[in-house]
């Protein structure tokens, strides 16, 4: 045994072994209706158990004072065994001559629907299992319906316990026919159904004399009939961004393509802003050659020709067949928590990478998931194992679609406080507009009160604010402002420019550049600006602005109305500006032809404490307006106890 | 896509999710076959920078090559690497009156000191969030009740009555004070698909998962491996990958049969589990 080899060195043969995909199964049905049974009985039958396990259980029970259970194979948690009831999801896996499964245990009692559903949420099909003696139960129903707002299409019915029922075909033509009935109402229609006896092993891999009436297949029979799920190649492009990474000079755009296809050369718009770039390479680490293609499926990295601002959360399409997007979505939503979810309070909502606030503004219908009927009133919260159809109101545009058109990015999860609550499914996408803006219910309580700076930043998403950007003539104020304007616009937040120069033709067109009149000049700006953000906007100031006094004058005035007020520092040396000159203002200041000129003739302060510095000498400008547009979108986002605070408020009207 | 590269793709997924997700994350590396896909999987996430620490927790108890390998393996991955050792039992000093070791203890018992609490020092020393571990689904039946993002409490223990719920790719991902989160890339593998894709991949494992003669003249490998003294090898003829592969296709036997500390008593491992050993 001490022979030493070298560790990198990997025998290898050139035997390959195909790899098959697996087929995943999951279980369902009613507390006790034989589950587990089930299969541990399929995998016992099929030769598939670990040599000496049913002996050792066998055993392990005896030693506890229990009977040996077919289901012990599967309740692996002690207090499974004990209590004869399964807690959690089970998946194993089990291969037939024909392929490879995942067989998915979910256990049937109410109190667990959320290991259910986890369980049941990745098959590709489903068994059904209904007890023959005890008929249609409450879970028979309710897991009936998760499995359709799954989108679980492929499910067979087993009719179990037909020992207990004298093997008698009127009673599973009985369960057959209630079944069916409710079934259909969710158009859900079983490829078959099957009487079967997993404790005897009855019609379970082959036909059973006790039940030689059935004419359909057993069980492994019918396992072996459904498809695996096709990925859905014919599908538009969906491309969910995950992250940036810059572990080089690569700025990389990881993420995974949900559906449809990409490749290298392709234009491709990220939603919900809408920018679009195109594909310059996809990037693989130990590829013989660079891909330029990736198919659905895969997660992969990517870099663009032209440098977009894009963010995780954003999804990418083609140009044409892009997803809806909208603060607003209809959806189906099952509640899975202790803690019932209410109208008009926030939690987060996750769609994809996208993880934004979001609050219910309106339930259509609640329903009772074992019978299918709406609970009758309006009930306004749903409660834990319920249905519900309701309106969700983002506080931010999201990107999505429409469930049955593409599953991938038409679900959604909702998370409060560190937990997933519940899930839901998108009814409704309107892929023409632009952007749905607020109901108009909401909009009526705009005439009947007095609107509130916070009345009016629910409205806009976001709070008024200025941003004050100073820095020498030619340091990059106008363009930083102009491009900040554009990304502040395509995420739905309100902003206006403030412009030094502008400002001078109309509101101080009176004023000239001695220090006094500077100031002036400033003090002007800072008003308007307050006023604008007064009124809800983001207001970007660009002036050059040279002496600290002012500025700290205008920081004062936001303050005292408690206006959000960000001075930005755009830092660029005197030099680098004056070879910028971008108009030619510097050289005319130097040879005399301006008097009084920032730099040259008259003194700029730089800021002591600016809330942002951005050196445009050193950074692109795409990478210095990243962070500037990241810096406005904090500045201006409601904080915290402002929306309980106006949500109580709204709850009242 | 086929198999491995769909279990490729949701475990890239689920990389670049944690390390998003995260602050401050950290891969527990064995050096295992399932470790070192692990390390694999992550230069491919992360375009070949992997970027949080990998931590190696050193009972004492390693094979030579594996150590030899450790090294190899850090240069050739550059890795960030953390070697953990509780010296305290080692040494019996600190909380410890007697010093811990195979010698003297049973092996649930040394696994529990020199593996679980090692692990639990090193995250007390470094205040990981979450650790990113290989554990298969297919491994034990209460690892077939894992999710790919499970939370721990502050004594590790993993509530495993009481899971979140996780589907659609939706991950818990925000922790409780105290709290940290396993990641559990390779849940969806069976050792069988990790032998195709090390195969498939070249990936490099350490020798002694092949076949070698042993001084009775019969031929072993080992299928897992553990601390010397607990792990035993198994007899096998396979050395190379695809007989490995022929091999697993054809025996029953579980792949810890070879490790003693797993059946030492009944549920050692829901037990062990319970209690934070990975
Ligand atoms: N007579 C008879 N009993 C059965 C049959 N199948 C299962 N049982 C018994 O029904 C009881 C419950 O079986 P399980 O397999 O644990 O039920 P389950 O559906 O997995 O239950 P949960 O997972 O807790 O929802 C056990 O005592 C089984 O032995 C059958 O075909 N005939
Ligand atoms: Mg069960």
């Amino acid at each position: 045994m001490q022979t030493t080899l070298e560790p990198t060195k990997v025998p290898t043969s050139d035997i390959s072994v195909p790899t098959s995909q697996k087929l995943r199964i999951v279980i369902v049905g009613h507390v006790d209706h034989g589950k587990s049974t089930l299969i541990g009985r399929l995998f016992h039958d099929t030769n598939s158990l670990p040599e000496g396990k049913v002996e050792q259980i066998r055993k392990a029970s005896e030693l506890e004072g229990m009977e040996f259970e077919f289901a012990f194979l599967l309740d692996a948690l002690l207090e499974e065994q004990a209590q004869n009831i399964t807690i959690d999801t089970t998946q194993l896996p089990f291969r037939t001559e024909k392929r490879e499964y995942v067989i998915i245990d979910a256990p049937g009692h109410k109190e667990f629907l959320k290991n259910m559903v986890t369980g049941a949420a990745s098959a590709d099909a489903a068994i059904l299992l209904i007890d023959a003696n005890e008929g249609i139960q409450e879970q028979s129903k309710r897991h009936a319906y998760l499995l359709s707002l799954l989108g679980i299409r492929q499910i067979v019915v087993a009719v179990n316990k037909m020992d207990l029922v004298g093997y008698r075909q009127e009673r599973f033509e009985k369960v057959r026919s209630d079944y069916t009935e409710f079934l259909g109402k969710l158009g859900i229609v079983p490829q078959h159904f099957v009487p079967i006896s997993a404790k005897l092993g009855l019609n379970i891999t082959k036909a059973s004399p006790e039940l030689e009436w059935h004419k359909g297949p057993a069980i492994l029979e019918a396992l072996e009939q459904f498809q695996i799920s096709a990925p859905p190649d014919d599908l538009p492009l969906r491309f969910v961004l995950q992250d940036i990474y810059r572990f080089d000079e690569r700025r990389i755009l990881a993420g995974r393509i949900e559906t449809g296809s990409l490749q290298v050369g392709q234009e491709i718009v990220f939603w919900p802003d809408g920018k679009s770039s195109r594909v310059k390479s996809i990037e693989e680490w130990n590829a013989p050659e660079p891909p330029t293609s990736a198919l659905v499926g895969e997660s992969v990295a990517i870099t663009l020709e032209e440098q977009i601002f894009v963010e995780r959360g954003d999804i990418g399409s083609a140009p044409d067949h892009g997803p809806a997007e909208g603060r607003e979505i209809q959806a189906s939503l099952f509640w899975l928590q202790n803690d019932p979810l209410p109208l008009n309070v926030p939690f987060t909502l996750k769609l994809g990478t996208q993880s934004v606030e979001a609050r219910l503004v309106e339930i259509t219908r609640v329903l009772d998931s074992s019978t299918l009927e709406p609970l009758a009133g309006n009930p306004g919260i749903i409660h834990k194992n319920e249905v519900a159809d309701v309106r969700i109101r983002a506080r931010k545009p999201i990107a999505f679609d429409r469930h049955d058109r593409i599953s991938e990015t038409g679900r959604f999860v909702i998370v409060t406080g560190k937990r997933i609550g519940g899930g839901g499914i998108i009814r409704e996408a309107d892929y023409q507009d632009e952007m749905r803006l607020a109901g108009a219910a909401e909009n009526l309580t705009w005439t009947v009160s007095p609107v509130t700076r916070e009345l009016r930043a629910e409205n806009f998403g976001h709070r008024g604010a200025v941003l004050w950007l100073t820095g020498l003539s030619g340091s990059g104020k106008s363009t930083l402002a102009t491009g900040l304007d554009y990304h502040l616009h395509r995420r739905g937040i309100f902003s206006y420019i403030l412009d030094g120069d502008n400002l001078r033709h109309g509101l101080c067109a009176n004023l000239g550049f001695s220090a006094e009149d500077r100031s002036e000049n400033i003090r002007r700006a800072g008003e308007t600006a307050r006023l604008m953000a007064e009124a809800g906007l983001v207001v970007i100031c660009s002036l050059i602005s040279p002496f600290r006094a002012d500025r700290e004058n205008v920081r004062k005035i936001c303050h005292r109305d408690g206006i959000p007020f960000g001075e930005v520092f755009i830092n660029a040396p005197l030099d680098v500006c004056e070879a910028r000159d971008p108009r030619g203002l510097y050289k005319r200041a130097r040879a005399g032809e301006i008097k009084e000129f920032t730099g040259i003739s008259s003194p700029y302060e730089a800021p002591l404490a600016p809330e942002l510095e951005l050196r445009t000498a050193e950074h692109t400008l795409e990478n210095t307006l990243l962070d500037l547009t990241h810096f406005a979108v904090e500045l201006s986002r409601i904080p915290e106890p402002q929306i309980a605070e106006e949500l109580a408020r709204g709850a009242g009207i | 896509m086929d198999h491995l590269d769909q279990l490729e793709a949701q475990s890239v997924y689920i990389l670049r999710e944690a390390y998003h997700s995260f602050s401050n994350l950290c891969m527990p590396w064995s050096m295992g076959k399932d470790s070192n896909v692990l390390i694999w999987l992550s230069k491919k996430a992360f375009c070949g920078k992997i970027p949080y620490p990998v931590l190696h927790i050193d009972t004492t108890y390693e094979f030579p090559e594996m150590l030899e390998f450790r090294e190899w393996a850090r240069k050739e991955y550059d890795l960030d690497l953390i070697v953990k050792i509780n010296e305290d039992a080692r040494a019996g000093r600190g909380t410890y009156t007697q010093s811990v070791g195979y010698e003297t203890h049973d092996p649930v018992t040394v696994t529990h000191e020199l593996k679980t609490v090692a692990l639990q020092q090193v995250m007390a020393e470094r205040k990981f969030d979450a650790l990113i571990t290989g554990i298969r689904r297919d491994e034990d039946p209460t690892r077939a009740k894992e999710r790919y993002f499970s939370p721990r409490n502050a004594e590790f223990e993993w509530d495993y009555k009481d899971q979140p719920p996780e589907f659609w790719n939706q991950f818990t991902t925000a922790i409780e004070p105290g709290e940290h989160i396993r990641v559990q890339p390779l849940l969806d593998w069976a050792e069988v698909d990790i032998w195709r894709y090390i195969e498939r991949e070249k990936i490099p494992i350490p020798t002694m998962y092949f076949a070698r003669p042993g001084d009775d003249g019969k031929k072993y490998r080992f299928r897992s491996l553990g601390c010397w003294p607990i792990t035993k090898p198994v007899e096998s003829t396979a050395s190379n990958i695809s007989e490995i592969i022929a091999e697993l296709l054809v025996t029953k036997t579980s792949e810890r049969a070879g490790r003693a500390q797993d059946h030492h008593e009944r549920n050692a491992m829901q037990k062990l589990r319970a209690k934070g050993f990975m």
